[in-house]
């Protein structure tokens, strides 16, 4: 690359001494004129380009203007297409009683999420920031969690969970915090709960690694800067740490809200949507429109207005993290 | 008694090698006149047995029945079928999918509830020449051929039968003095038997029943309404019923225990995972099951069966399970028939699924030897005869989805306020006519 970088640009062409006598710049055509094709930069650009486009324009392009189309169709998921029909998908979608307490629970869902594990996180990162012994045990033992799959991490706490089968429930009651066994998935706000508290468990350990990262940036002399100026620790903290941070939370702040606005492993195999539909997330719905109503183009329908309403998210985020930053 | 079943058996060895014979001489009938490879899809009335890889998938609820009879298929036959079984809650999704992309197996098993939705779109091929050419064609059981069966063509056949039964613990039984030997007869007499064992107390608990699962509701409720003589649908199952005075009777008993904490604790929550875990426990005093666990009990439980029964008394039973089918897009339609037509047979019939305590397929087999041995399993048998199999295209997307309008029902009815039942009905009417 950069051999190739150096002949076609960078030093004077071999042909460089009679194309800087034409008064037309007609050397220089010429000189590209020696230079294969395939090495004129533009050319180069669009070959290093050209893997990340194909991988994009098939995963992620043709996909899109397929759910597009479906979404406009009449289209069951057994018997394939059916027709154009829009924008009967659409007022479907919209007309679904389900539609917006699952809105509501995704919003609440993410609040809820994105506050406890950034700010467990932070926690757990000041904790293990210092490199003293047992330091790497504690980083080792807090990101071990998020070394393990979703969906496995889902069943493995349905199952301890669960007031049959699980662990939890029995032990709680030897130790006698409590008389009757626990129903951790039986109510609405325990569902939700138990859900939170595996995504929490799950994630935190991975939210902390961004934040060490983050804090590992932070210069020292800053800090010495600070302790001669008198600093406390919480002012050092207030006024060093988290601005400072701001690049590292931003990210993780990003990934949270866009992560939790998008869940459904977890609340398909811990609550599948319930108690009462209340766990229904707006995933959840797409999928019960595809695959229990059988209905495709419902189900892209709603996806559409799902990327719709994520895309118009993500650029606010942005340009609100943006304008804080400069 | 006994020689009544040995004439039995031999009247079925006797067809049995009618059978043989005739495929044995159609086939050599198939290698004079073709012999270039054009009876490939002939074979006779059983279709060939050349050597062909076949894929099969069946749901985990049904796994042991599927197993065996593809274990012993493929010990005695030149093709082989390779089964997948996939998570009976991801069916509908997989084959929903795999249906799309044109993708199905070759031979797809489906609970018998799905099957008129997946006839309708055409994913399963016509097998009614086929299956009229079968001797023992017109002795399998008859609601599930009814459930397969579209504008008079036949597209499946029945592979397991799961039928839903009382199971009762006769240990428990006799701890809280009830008779070992008188299971309940009405659902009044069932909802005083449970209480009795309930009082036992520590781990005992009466009863339990999965109370957020939609699939264990209509397999395990509906028979009390039905033994009743009251219908849950209408005939082209396009408009609910399940509002009627004998419904909300059975839902009351149900709320009784749910209140009175008769059931073992995480009934509200059972979404159907874990529902039939508790009774091999020995924890469990009387509980709906699928006659398909017969096989599974431990062998130092001491249980008994019974029928389950309505308000006032009668009996029923949901003649669930498993059809099986050629898909629509196999390319070895003949050798997929032949797996087919060899799981109804003699063989496969009595000495996998008998010899298994399952339910067999077939009528005429239903006092085999193996029946017989085992009251319990005579009993389960002779119910089919008086049960229901409820036929609607829109069946699983209206009673076995987790957010679909029956589990709301059933949880306003059993946990929540018992007056929206009304409300509800309807709410499944509209699902079902959609």
């Amino acid at each position: 690359m950069l051999l190739a970088r150096s002949r076609g640009s960078g030093s004077p062409a071999p042909g460089g001494e009679p194309a800087s006598r034409s008064p037309f710049g007609g050397g220089r055509a010429r000189a590209a004129h020696r230079v294969p094709w395939w090495r004129t930069r533009p050319a180069q650009g669009i070959g290093y380009a050209a893997p990340t486009a194909l991988f994009v324009g098939v995963f992620f392009v043709v996909p899109l203007v397929l759910v597009g189309r479906i979404s406009l169709s009449d289209w069951p998921l057994l018997a394939g297409n059916r027709g154009f029909n829009a924008p009967d998908n659409f007022t479907e979608a919209a007309g679904d009683d389900l539609l917006w307490p699952s809105v509501r629970f995704t919003l609440t869902y993410t609040a809820l999420v994105t506050v406890l594990l950034l700010g467990l996180a932070l926690l757990l990162a000041l904790l293990v920031q210092e490199t003293r012994p047992g330091t790497g045990l504690f980083r080792t033992v807090f990101f071990l969690p998020s070394a393990l799959g979703l969906a496995s991490a889902s069943l493995l706490f349905l199952g301890m969970y669960s007031p049959n089968v699980g662990p939890i429930s029995p032990l709680l009651e030897r130790l006698g915090v409590v008389d009757e066994p626990v129903s951790f998935l039986g109510t609405p706000t325990a569902a939700l709960w138990s859900t939170v508290a595996l995504i929490v468990w799950k994630y935190a350990g991975f939210y902390m690694l961004i934040l060490l990262v983050g804090l590992q940036r932070i210069p020292q002399d800053v800090y010495e800067a600070a302790r001669m100026d008198g600093a406390g620790r919480w002012q050092t903290f207030r006024s060093i740490t988290l601005p400072l941070l701001r690049p590292s939370l931003a990210l993780t702040l990003l990934l949270s809200v866009t992560g939790s606005l998008l869940a459904f492993d977890q609340f398909f195999i811990l609550t599948k949507g319930g108690p009462d539909n209340s766990t229904m997330t707006v995933v959840s719905l797409i999928y019960r429109e595809a695959f229990q109503r059988l209905d495709l183009g419902a189900a892209a329908a709603l996806s559409v207005v799902v990327l719709a309403v994520l895309l118009i998210l993500n650029v606010a985020q942005f340009r609100g993290l943006r304008g804080t930053d400069t | 008694m006994n020689t009544t079943d040995v004439r039995r058996r031999r009247r079925h060895r006797a067809l049995a090698a009618a059978v043989g014979l005739l495929t044995v001489t159609t086939a050599l009938a198939g290698c004079g006149s073709g012999g270039n490879g054009s009876t490939e899809d002939k074979g006779g009335v059983m279709g060939p047995d050349d050597g062909a890889n076949l894929t099969m998938w069946t749901r985990a609820a049904t796994q042991q029945q599927s197993q065996a009879l593809v274990k012993a298929y493929n010990k005695s036959h030149k093709n082989k079928v390779q089964l997948t079984v996939i998570p009976t809650d991801d069916y509908q999704a997989k084959v929903g999918a795999a249906a799309g992309s044109k993708s199905l197996p070759d031979i797809l098993a489906s609970d018998v509830v799905f099957v008129p939705n997946y006839t309708s779109s055409g994913l399963y091929a016509d097998i009614t020449d086929r299956l009229d050419a079968l001797p023992y064609g017109k002795e399998l059981a008859p609601a599930h051929m009814a459930a397969g069966t579209l504008d008079g063509r036949k597209y499946t056949v029945p592979h397991t039968i799961d039928s839903s039964v009382l199971f009762y613990n006769k240990t428990l039984y006799k701890k809280a003095g009830l008779d070992p030997e008188k299971p309940p007869t009405t659902l009044k007499e069932w909802d005083e038997q449970a209480r009795a064992v309930d009082k036992l107390g520590g781990d005992v608990n009466g009863t339990f029943f999965g109370g957020n699962c939609g699939g264990c509701g209509v397999f395990t409720w509906w028979p009390s309404i039905w033994a009743a003589g009251q219908e849950v649908m209408n005939e082209d199952g396009t408009a609910a019923t399940l509002d009627s005075p004998v419904a909300k009777e059975v839902y009351a008993t149900y709320r009784g225990w749910a209140q009175d904490d008769i059931t073992a604790p995480g009934a509200a929550e059972e979404t159907g995972a874990t529902w039939t875990g508790l009774f091999p426990k020995g924890t469990i005093g009387v509980m709906p099951m699928p006659s398909t666990t017969l096989g599974l009990m431990p062998g130092d439980l001491d249980f008994g069966v019974a029928a389950i029964p309505g308000p006032d008394g009668g009996q029923s039973t949901f003649v669930g399970g498993d059809s099986l089918g050629i898909s629509a897009n196999s390319k070895k339609a003949g050798q997929a028939w032949n797996f087919l037509a060899w799981s109804l047979g003699d063989e496969a019939q009595v000495e996998v699924l008998a010899a298994h305590k399952d339910i067999v397929a077939r009528t005429d087999l239903a006092e085999n030897k193996y029946a017989k041995e085992d009251p319990r399993q005579v009993m389960i048998n002779t119910l089919v005869a008086k049960g229901t199999t409820p036929f609607s295209q829109k069946f699983g997307q209206t009673f076995n989805d987790p957010n679909g309008p029956w589990l709301a029902l059933m949880r306003d009815a059993v946990f929540g306020d018992p007056s929206k039942v009304d409300a509800d009905n309807k709410a499944i009417t509209e699902s079902l006519k959609d």
